[in-house]
C-alpha cells in the first residue's frame, strides 16, 4: 500500500515502528499532490518548503523522544485545511478575489491545536467562495473536479478537501460546515465527515459565514480519522464565546463500546419526492445491515423539514450580510467589486431581509421556524437515539448542471441545512455506489455533544462493510 | 400564497448602497429577478403560523459570556496593517466620511 492512502490509525503505527519515516509520509502526500492534482485542482495552495520542514522536525523530535506520541499524539500526520481556516504566514482566500493576495497573521485555533498536536498542514484547498455552495464550482480561483468522475461536481463547499482525502492528498482535511459544507462533499467523494455540535470547536480565526450556524469538523477516510482528529480540536476556547465548557470524550478509545441499546430513528420526510431509487435503495440496505446487527430502527417524522431550507438561507444570508461586511475595501487589499455572483447575490438578499421593514417579516420568521425545526428533533430524540438519513438526494451531478440556477443549487441540500438550526452533530459516511460508480453516503444525527455516540454507531457499520475503503481510479 | 411584486431596479440600487456593493447594469437586471423568484420561494414560511414561538437565534443556552477587561496579547501595528493597499504612517487610510 502507498503511504499516502494510509489511515491515521496506520500512518502512527508505521511511524511508531519507524517502517517510514514523517518526511517520507510528507514526500508521499506532496507526490499524490503533483501526480493528480492538475486534474483534481483540489488545493489553492500548496506549502510544501514549510511541510519539509515541518516533516524533518517531527523526524528529529521521533528519533530523541520514543513516547513523543504522548504529547504530540498526531505526530508527521499531513493534513489538509478548506482555505477558510486563518493560517500564520499561509494565504487565505475563501475561494475569493477579495482576499487573493490576503497573508493572515496568526493561527486559528483548530489549525494552532493540529500542529500543537505535530499534525503538517500541506496547503489549502479550494471550496465555493467564502462557503456559498454546493458544489466548488462558485470558487472564483478553479473548479475542483469529483475524483470518481471528472465531469461530476466534488460537492460543495468544502468540495477540494473531500476530492483531496479520497485521492491521499493529505491523511484528513479540516473544513467547515453552515448547512451541510463537511457532509455533502465527503458523501459526494466518498469519504467520511464530521459536522459537530454548534459550540464543540472553536471558530476562532475561521472566516464566518452564518455566525449562528457556522461548525468546524474534520474529513477522513474513515471513523477512527476523525476520532482521533476531532479529540484535537474540541473543546472550550477562550477566544470563541460560543465554546462549552463540557468535556471532552477520548473518542477513539470509546470506539469499541457496545452500542446494541442504541434505537435510530428513520425520518419519513427525507425518502419523498426527489429522492433518487439508487440512493434510497443503498440507505435501506445500510439500516438493514444495522438491524441485523441487533439494532432497532423505527419511522419517526421530522414534520417542519419542508420549511428547513428557506429558513436556513434567510438565517444564513443575513448573517452573510452582516459578516461580509468586514471586507470593506481597507483591511484586506481588495475592494468590494471583487465579490463573486453568488457571494454578491447573498450579501443583496441578506441586506434586504435585514432592511427596515422586513426584518421581521424574514430574519426574526426564519429564527421563530428555526425553533420549530428544533423542537422536532428534540421531540424525535425523547424516542429514539439516533437519526439515520441519506446525505443528498442524489450522486454528484455535473459539472455546470445547477450553476445558473441558484435555487436549483440550494435545494440540492434538503438533507443537510436541516441539521444546523438545530445545533446537533452529524456523521456523513459512505454507505454505497450508483450503478455509475458514484458514491452514496448517509448520515447518522444525534442530540447536541452526542459526537462519540455517533462515531461508534458508524463505527459499527464501517467494520460491517467496505464502502470507505474503495478508491477511484483517477484517468 | 400571494405572489410578491418584481423587486425593480430602485430596491435593487437601494439594498446595493446599503450593502455597499457595486452592482452593474447587467447585474441590477439579473437581480431583479433572481430576488424575486427567492423571496416568493421562502414566502413557503408563511404557511407556518409563528404567532407565539420564540426565535431561536442560538443553541448554546450561554448568556453573557464575559472575560475580565484585562489588556492581553495583540497584533502589532504592523502586522495589524500587513493586509492593507492603504496606509499612512501607520494607519489605515480612507477616504473622508463627512
Amino acid at each position: 500500500m502507498k503511504l499516502s492512502e494510509l489511515t491515521i490509525a496506520q500512518a502512527l503505527a508505521g511511524l511508531k515502528e519507524r517502517k517510514f519515516s514523517c518526511l517520507e509520509l510528507t514526500y508521499a502526500c506532496l507526490q499524490k499532490i503533483r501526480d493528480v492534482d492538475n486534474k483534481i485542482n483540489a488545493f489553492i495552495t500548496v506549502c510544501e518548503d514549510n511541510a519539509i520542514k515541518q516533516a524533518e522536525k517531527a523526524d528529529k523530535l521521533l528519533k530523541e523522544d520514543k513516547n513523543i506520541f504522548s504529547l504530540k499524539p498526531l505526530l508527521g500526520i499531513p493534513y489538509s485545511a478548506k482555505d477558510v481556516f486563518c493560517t500564520k504566514g499561509v494565504k487565505i482566500t475563501a475561494s475569493s478575489k477579495i482576499l487573493k493576495n490576503y497573508v493572515p497573521q496568526y493561527d486559528a485555533t483548530s489549525i494552532k491545536k493540529l500542529n500543537q498536536a505535530g499534525a503538517i498542514l500541506l496547503g489549502k484547498t479550494n471550496n465555493d467562495a467564502f462557503g456559498f455552495g454546493s458544489s466548488t464550482e462558485n470558487s472564483d480561483f478553479q473548479i475542483t473536479k469529483n475524483p470518481w468522475n471528472l465531469k461530476k461536481v466534488p460537492g460543495g463547499s468544502s468540495g477540494g478537501s473531500a476530492a483531496a482525502v479520497i485521492c491521499g492528498m493529505g491523511l484528513f482535511s479540516i473544513a467547515e460546515d453552515t448547512g451541510g459544507s463537511i457532509r455533502q462533499p465527503a458523501c459526494f467523494c466518498s469519504v467520511s465527515g464530521i459536522k459537530v455540535s454548534y459550540g464543540r470547536v472553536s471558530r476562532y480565526g475561521v472566516i464566518a459565514y452564518g455566525s449562528s450556524l457556522d461548525t468546524i469538523g474534520t474529513i477522513g477516510k474513515e471513523i477512527k480519522d476523525l476520532a482521533y482528529t476531532l479529540k484535537i480540536i474540541a473543546g472550550k476556547d477562550k477566544y470563541d464565546a460560543t465554546t462549552l465548557p463540557i468535556k471532552v470524550p477520548d473518542y477513539l478509545n470509546k470506539l469499541n463500546r457496545l452500542v446494541k441499546d442504541i434505537k435510530i430513528g428513520v425520518p419519513k420526510e427525507y425518502f419523498g419526492k426527489g429522492i433518487d431509487k439508487e440512493v434510497k435503495l443503498a440507505i435501506k440496505k445500510a439500516i438493514n445491515k444495522l438491524e441485523n446487527y441487533g439494532i432497532g430502527v423505527e419511522e419517526i417524522s421530522l414534520p417542519h423539514t419542508k420549511y428547513a431550507i428557506p429558513a436556513y438561507y434567510l438565517a444564513g444570508i443575513s448573517e452573510v450580510s452582516a459578516n461580509l461586511a468586514r471586507y470593506d475595501g481597507i483591511r484586506y487589499g481588495e475592494t468590494r467589486d471583487n465579490f463573486g455572483p453568488e457571494v454578491k447575490r447573498r450579501i443583496m438578499l441578506g441586506t434586504y431581509a435585514l432592511s427596515s421593514g422586513y426584518y421581521d417579516a424574514y430574519y426574526k420568521k426564519a429564527m421563530q421556524v428555526r425553533t420549530l425545526i428544533k423542537q422536532d428533533f428534540d421531540k424525535a430524540f425523547n424516542k429514539i437515539d439516533v437519526i439515520l438519513a441519506p446525505v443528498s438526494p442524489f450522486p454528484a451531478f455535473d459539472i455546470g448542471e445547477k450553476a445558473d440556477n441558484p435555487l436549483a443549487m440550494w435545494l440540492a441540500d434538503i438533507y443537510t441545512v436541516t441539521i444546523n438550526p438545530a445545533g446537533v452533530p452529524a456523521l456523513a459516511i459512505p454507505c454505497g455506489f450508483t450503478k455509475n460508480n458514484l458514491p452514496i453516503g448517509m448520515q447518522l444525527i444525534g442530540p447536541q455533544f452526542t459526537e462519540d455516540l455517533l462515531f461508534r454507531l458508524g463505527f459499527v457499520y464501517q467494520q460491517l462493510t467496505n464502502w470507505h475503503k474503495k478508491k477511484p481510479e483517477i484517468n | 400564497m400571494m405572489k410578491i411584486k418584481k423587486i425593480d431596479k430602485n430596491t435593487v440600487t437601494k439594498i446595493s448602497k446599503l450593502a455597499y456593493l457595486p452592482v452593474s447594469k447587467n447585474e441590477t437586471v439579473k437581480f431583479q429577478k433572481q430576488l424575486t423568484d427567492i423571496l416568493n420561494y421562502v414566502k413557503i414560511l408563511n404557511e407556518l403560523d409563528t404567532g407565539e414561538i420564540k426565535p431561536t437565534s442560538q443553541v448554546t443556552g450561554l448568556i453573557n459570556v464575559t472575560r475580565k477587561d484585562k489588556p492581553r496579547k495583540s497584533l502589532s501595528q504592523e502586522e495589524a496593517l500587513s493586509g492593507t493597499a492603504s496606509k499612512h504612517n501607520g494607519y489605515f487610510k480612507i477616504k473622508s466620511i463627512f
